[in-house]
């Protein structure tokens, strides 16, 4: 941190001359970038909706109020839906995360050449397709329902449980199972007495993390037909019955709010 | 000493037997209650079989060459759109993040900015992205908004999470010079977050590549559309073909992201 002399009094600077330039270069590359993106953009779009949406914005919610609130008891069965999509598809998830997660962990995996890759690479395109693509596919295989919902969450999870427990895999502690491995116990044994206990509180915390990140989940695959709070969602928004729309959102606000505030409840609990 | 074998068993994960039984009882119940209510269609999963092992082989082989312009479009697209999303964003939640913070801000705004994260976080990237294509019209503008209204709920309660863990005395000593409330936040927090500020921009960058293949699907432009578009034309082969464009990116853009973050670390 250079001490820059005035004339007759020095002054303090966070940069010296060289850092500063870098910094501006910096900015002055990241606004091109910036405005060369924004300029493609703003070529795509049709200026006079997007200077007009406040009014359309304002004459919509006049439509959402006041919310339809007997238009709530029809809505429980899809609540319930969404809450199994969501629960169900996480057993799914983790359940298949397991094995994934030990042949794709460093450690435990019995071939690095051949099935790591190919553990790692079912994580991966797990992880890449969002669960509404997934309920896309889904709904063409199985039907549309609260079967391809849980499947695709249940398959859109695998990625993240599994990435995230084979990480907690990688990092046990090698002496306990060394401990484990010195009273002549076999593989299997090392696995239930040496590193399930090491992960099982990283186990727990992904598989209610990933539960919250489901019910979330749970309420859009239904727009495209796979169960859930997210077809009425789609029907309503289809007839624009706004005053129910709003209904279903308040609903969705309340649901997420409710898992969140459960999570750190059990999270609390068990940690 | 009996000559009994003397036997040890692992301890059970829940000491209370009470609590253990009924978390066993309440699971198989609610099992129970989902299977009971959630109507199988067993007959159409069975039609679906053989069709969807049709719509499976449609997508093969991929083709990439028919439709190829519309695909690079799309991805250039979602390339501008999340890019900008990113940053517009990031630019809002700053202030979210320093109004989200219990050391910094009054107990007011920290209300009103925790709200602001949960209202951003509780409604999915799809559903907001409906909302914005009705309010805006068509095409990418719309998906832009989408995004970067929902990065606030992530970065904002990321940054905060961080914000309310940094050390004291260094702000405090910050203060202690006669800073203003801009001097205090520049020289005595910013430089404390940063490290997190720079790694949850590129993990950001990463997810919001992601979801701009979904907005697509609602009409908020990019890669989506394009995949909506060969889905409506029933043109699986070039469906396979956004896939695996959209797969290939995804991956290449986490593994960039996460050694960036990595060196930067």
């Amino acid at each position: 941190m250079p001490i820059i002399k005035q004339k007759d009094y020095k002054t303090w600077k966070k940069f010296d001359r060289k850092r500063d330039l870098q910094n501006w270069l910096c900015w002055f590359l990241g606004t091109l970038i910036f405005s060369f993106c924004f300029g493609l953009i703003s070529s795509k779009t049709i200026w006079f909706y997007v200077f007009d949406s406040h009014n359309e914005a304002l004459d919509l919610l006049g439509r959402m109020f006041p919310p339809e609130t007997n238009y709530f008891l029809t809505l429980i069965k899809p609540i319930w839906d969404t809450l199994n999509i969501a629960t169900i598809g996480t057993t799914i998830g983790t359940l298949i995360a397991i094995p994934l997660a030990f042949l794709s962990a460093n450690n435990t995996t019995p071939s690095k050449k051949f099935l790591r890759p190919l553990a790692l690479f079912c994580i991966v395109s797990s992880r890449s397709i969002n669960s509404v693509i997934w309920a896309l596919l889904l709904v063409a295989v199985v039907g549309p329902g609260v079967l391809a919902g849980i499947i695709a969450i249940g398959l859109r999870s695998i990625g993240f449980c599994g990435k995230l427990l084979y990480e907690a895999i990688e990092e046990i502690d090698e002496n306990q199972i060394e401990a484990i491995e010195a009273t002549g116990a076999n593989k299997a044994q090392i696995m239930t007495f040496g590193i399930v206990p090491q992960i099982l509180p990283a186990f727990t915390s992904i598989s209610i993390y990933r539960w919250d990140i489901n019910i979330r989940e749970a309420t859009v695959v239904g727009l495209v037909g796979a169960g859930g709070i997210g077809i009425e969602l789609d029907a309503q928004i289809g007839d624009l019955a706004w005053a129910k729309v709003s209904v279903i959102l308040l609903v969705i606000v309340v649901a997420v709010v409710f898992s969140e505030w459960i999570t750190a409840k059990i999270r609390r609990f068990i940690l | 000493m009996n000559d009994k074998k003397v036997i040890w068993k692992r301890k059970p994960l829940i000491k209370n037997r009470l609590l253990r039984i009924g978390l066993i009882l309440l699971i198989s119940t609610y099992l129970l209650s989902v299977f009971l209510t959630t109507e199988i269609d067993w007959q159409r999963i069975l039609e679906g079989i053989p069709r969807g092992k049709n719509f499976i082989f449609a997508f093969f082989p991929p083709d990439f060459i028919t439709r190829s312009d519309e695909i690079l479009a799309g991805i250039f697209e979602s390339l501008w759109m999340t890019i900008v999303a990113t940053i517009v964003g990031i630019l809002i939640s700053i202030p979210v993040s320093l109004g989200a913070a219990k050391n910094i801000a009054p107990k007011f705004v920290y209300f009103l900015s925790r709200g602001v994260i949960t209202l951003s976080r509780s409604f999915q990237e799809v559903i907001l992205a409906i909302f914005f294509v009705k309010l805006m019209g068509f095409g990418p503008f719309a998906g832009m908004v989408t995004l970067s209204l929902s990065t606030i709920g992530f970065f904002a309660k990321l940054l905060s999470e961080d914000i309310e863990d940094i050390n004291k005395s260094q702000a405090e000593a910050i203060k202690s010079t006669g800073s203003n409330w801009f001097q205090w936040v520049n020289y005595g927090v910013q430089p404390q977050v940063m490290p997190r500020f720079i790694g949850l921009s590129l993990y950001r960058l990463d997810i919001n590549f992601r979801e701009s293949a979904v907005i697509g699907i609602v009409g908020g432009g990019g890669i989506g559309s394009t995949l909506n578009t060969a889905f409506d034309r029933y043109e699986f082969e070039t469906a396979a073909a956004v896939l695996i464009v959209i797969i290939s990116i995804v991956m290449i853009v986490e593994y960039t992201s996460s050694h960036l973050r990595k060196l930067i670390k």
